[in-house]
């Protein structure tokens, strides 16, 4: 599947569609990016007066870039009845990202078994600093 | 391997994913691993996944549903080891 075919077939759509571009797949990684634009919702209330971009909307992202799209691959596709879920997360947050700023998304695949696929994902800014780490999986139900 | 020391490790590998809610004691032959239990479809495949590693064999996709109670997999566990 080509980048624009992963992205097509994402069940999100605005304003909770988490991704732009995608750079890098393989049955094992990926790698893609998402650019906050500066008037996101969320903005307006996290926090009042000073927008920074929420960590469960980093982990959303994350989650979008480096479990949904990769996982859209691995199946070649979702069809139709496919019910997708995010199952676990944990992550650690090092930097803030503020509305405007592009970040990189690199995600390896621990394992995808019985429908279920646990990825080691990260998040990098422009100045390939390191915002957030963690394990995230997702689940595929048929 | 006998039936109860393949219960014995299986019981050792559950009780990492139980819920808080729920203790070891709870754990017996009858027990439904998601009904009773409350194991998720997440944690259900980490116990599949550490199961095939302890016992050393492998369990196929469509196998997972019949392992639905304590015993029903403990049985397939003994039915691969004996294969």
């Amino acid at each position: 599947m080509t980048f624009p075919e992963i992205i097509a077939q994402l069940p999100y759509g605005k304003p909770f569609l988490f991704v732009d571009t995608l750079q890098e797949i393989s049955d094992d990684h990926i790698v893609g990016s998402y650019t906050f634009k500066k008037d996101e919702y969320f903005y307006k209330g996290h926090f009042t007066g000073r927008p920074v971009t929420p960590g469960v909307i980093l982990t959303e992202c994350m989650a979008q870039i480096g479990v949904v799209c990769l996982g859209i691959r691995l199946i070649d596709g979702l069809s139709a009845q496919s019910k997708i879920a995010l199952v676990s997360s944990e992550v650690d947050f090092q930097l803030p990202v503020l509305p405007g700023e592009t970040v990189w998304v690199h995600s390896e695949k621990e394992y995808f078994r019985f429908g279920k696929l646990k990825c080691k994902v990260k998040m990098l800014n422009e100045n390939d600093e390191l915002i957030c780490r963690g394990t995230i999986s997702g689940m595929l139900k048929k | 391997m006998t039936q109860d020391e393949i219960y014995d490790q299986l019981r050792n590998i559950i009780k990492i994913y139980l819920p808080e809610d729920v203790s070891e004691e709870n754990i017996t032959p009858e027990s439904h691993l998601v009904k009773e239990l409350n194991i998720n479809s997440s944690h259900l495949v980490d116990i599949v996944l550490d199961v095939e590693d302890a016992f050393d064999i492998e369990i196929k996709d469509t196998e997972l549903e019949a392992m639905d109670t304590v015993s029903s997999a403990v049985e397939i566990i003994q039915n691969k080891i004996n294969q």
